[in-house]
């Protein structure tokens, strides 16, 4: 049974506020499906504005899906509300990119940290969540002696560490990691991907890992799901995917990674009119068409879906090798 | 040229001032790229924003050396050439793209101001030259563009008007203060070429700020690794990378995810970087060096106690044989 489960889920948001009958409608996922086994990453890459956040959110239940069906554990919670969806949500905790943004300044780092437990384990007295506290900071490698400081005395890197704790505390199966290092220093970066592969180790934790770098994805991930456009359009074992891929979108996000050294400099002149990144989605068919090099007339007709090697796409990159 | 020289640099803590920056000299010659590279608290912004005499209002202060353009000392300057200066022949890119510009002026207002700050131009003339700009950048719908605030740009789109503006009088150097470190990846390597394709074109000296060691390997002819508040290795980019001699140098390069072995745990540099007034009296690095020396700590550390040609680092131990792969494990053996 896996302990997350996404089946056929969509959602769409209407934009313009107020003004909301002639705003227009943005899908931001459609038809997405996947699940997730207990202990192992699965990473969700694209670019901003590709769904992965909304995914993110709609399999944390922090979003309400318009269709489709979302289980923790193989317990449909895509409707349920109130106090029966918080007393489940010890089983999913989320890491933000910030977690900074989301405390009270004035709040003690061991109090932001154990706020979970007034609802998971309100049995507990406070001297048992203050040692509780301190268990959780000293597995993110943090000193507990910090515990009765305040969020802006900390740097990014133990903000990160005190919002993996705190997600960590109510003891959850699986933790959405939403872009948790894109902020941070490149070392910085390296301490808390560490962290989180020892503590996978330590606790069979599971991780959606939410990520626009495909070079941090590579030392996390089992599995990867490329999204585009709310769809996912290639998914894979992460070895395979980043050996093989299949999808011209795949390869344009391995294309923009980092090169490791001057030598492998390849910046010809580009024609900014060739620039087509900031190219808009296909309103029919391959949502990628127009920033796609070898899109083709059936492609404006394709029904995106993936096929049974795990891509959508009808002209794939191993044809044109 | 733009030169630094022996800047330092002070900042106020707890009502102390402490050093911030530490006699760091720079070079930055018309048509190179240079890369200011360390981890965040090293000094290199501070540095950086020196250059234009920003941030004298939050509190930072020279307390001696000098930054000279093309031989003219800017601290000397009266405001007004300063302001002539700023954006007309040194301009900056920030890195937060919605920080910098103001959502409640339109685009087209925000860059036609530069332009007719610095450049004798009527009403029309400032727009045609801002299409002009925006075009250069790769927006093709400038027109539009234009007319549009802030808010309503994404992050890269943002950030390539930022660009155009800080083009917009032809300056002769560009400061790039992580000018890539909140976009996509996808989005940041064309906004790496775009910046590279300007810079060749006009033959701009560009001062790239970052704690990225794949922007250098990308963009930079000349690097200079900050730590802790000064230079502590300088060099050609090609040197650096295949012969990087400090260990904080390899250290940083070690931890990029790109280099290593996918599903392989990341190198990583134990603890942080001291604030400014926590230094440590030997070499700065001393406390987090996996090969620090009982001398290491004792004094000050010049900025050539290893020399080889151009190539300069900050380390009395460089010249430890060390093999290929930069593996550590090898140089354990040399006392």
């Amino acid at each position: 049974m896996s302990v997350l489960a996404v089946t056929n889920v969509s959602k769409t948001f209407t934009a313009g506020g107020m003004f909301r009958a002639i705003g227009k409608e943005k899908r931001a996922v459609d038809q997405l499906s996947f699940c997730l086994e207990a202990g192992e990453t699965l990473a969700i890459v694209g670019e901003s504005g590709s769904g992965k956040s909304t995914t993110a959110r709609l399999a944390m239940r922090l979003l309400k899906a318009d269709n489709g069906r979302i289980e923790w554990n193989g317990v449909d919670v895509t409707s349920l509300g109130g106090r029966a969806l918080r007393q489940r949500r010890n089983h999913i905790q989320m890491v933000f990119q910030d977690p900074f943004a989301s405390w009270n300044p004035r709040m003690k780092i061991w109090e932001t940290v154990a706020e979970g437990l007034r609802v998971h384990r309100s049995d507990l007295s406070k001297q048992q969540r203050r040692d509780l506290v301190a268990e959780t900071l000293h597995l993110c490698g943090l000193d507990a002696s910090g515990m009765d400081r305040y969020p802006n005395q900390f740097s990014g890197g133990q903000r990160q560490r005190i919002g993996i704790a705190r997600a960590l505390i109510v003891e959850p199966a699986v933790l959405v990691l939403d872009e948790p290092v894109s902020a941070l220093d490149v070392s910085v970066q390296a301490q808390i991907l560490n962290l989180l592969k020892d503590i996978q180790q330590a606790k069979g934790l599971a991780y959606l890992f939410i990520s626009h770098d495909l070079s941090v994805v590579s030392h996390i991930a089992d599995r990867i799901a490329v999204m585009f456009d709310g769809r996912i359009v290639e998914q894979g074992r992460a070895a395979e995917v980043f050996e093989h891929p299949h999808h011209p979108y795949t390869r344009a996000l391995l294309d923009a990674r980092p090169i490791a050294h001057p030598s492998q400099r390849q910046h010809g002149e580009i024609d900014s009119r060739e620039d087509k990144t900031g190219e808009g989605m296909a309103a029919s068919g391959c949502a990628y068409q127009p920033r796609c090099p070898y899109a083709a007339s059936d492609c404006a007709v394709f029904d995106g879906r993936l096929n049974s090697h795990g891509f959508a796409c009808l002209h794939p990159l191993t044809e044109h090798k | 040229m733009l030169e630094i020289r022996d800047l330092s640099l002070t900042v106020s803590i707890d009502g102390r001032r402490v050093e911030a920056v530490s006699a760091v000299s720079l070079q930055l010659e018309a048509g190179r790229v240079l890369g200011l590279v360390g981890e965040s608290g090293c000094g290199k912004s501070l540095t950086a924003q020196a250059i234009l005499r920003l941030g004298e209002h939050q509190g930072v202060e020279k307390c001696c050396g000098d930054i000279l353009l093309d031989g003219n000392s800017l601290f000397e300057m009266d405001d007004e050439s300063l302001r002539r200066i700023r954006g007309g022949r040194i301009s900056m890119v920030f890195q937060e793209p919605m920080t910098a510009l103001n959502p409640v002026f339109s685009i087209g207002s925000q860059i036609t101001e530069v332009i007719r700050l610095h450049l004798d131009m009527d009403k029309q003339q400032a727009h045609a030259r801002a299409v002009q700009l925006l075009r250069d950048v790769g927006m093709q719908d400038a027109e539009q563009i234009l007319k549009q605030y802030p808010d309503s740009l994404s992050g890269g789109m943002r950030q390539r008007v930022l660009i155009a503006m800080a083009m917009a009088a032809d300056p002769d150097y560009i400061i790039a203060d992580e000018p890539t470190t909140a976009l996509d990846v996808s989005v940041q390597k064309r906004i790496i070429t775009l910046l590279l394709n300007l810079q060749k074109k006009r033959n701009l000296g560009l001062l790239l700020v970052t704690h990225d060691f794949g922007l250098v390997a990308e963009m930079c002819d000349d690097v200079a690794v900050m730590y802790a508040g000064q230079i502590v290795e300088a060099g050609k980019v090609a040197d650096i990378f295949d012969h990087p001699a400090h260990p904080y140098t390899r250290a940083l390069m070690g931890c990029r995810p790109e280099i290593s072995e996918p599903g392989k745990s990341l190198t990583v540099i134990s603890g942080q970087v001291p604030p400014p007034g926590q230094w440590p009296q030997g070499c700065h690095f001393a406390d987090r060096c996996s090969l620090v020396q009982p001398d290491c700590m004792q004094n000050p550390v010049e900025a050539t106690a290893w020399q080889q040609g151009k190539h300069l680092a900050r380390c009395l131990y460089v010249d430890i044989p060390v093999d290929a792969s930069g593996d550590e494990h090898d140089r354990d053996h040399r006392t």
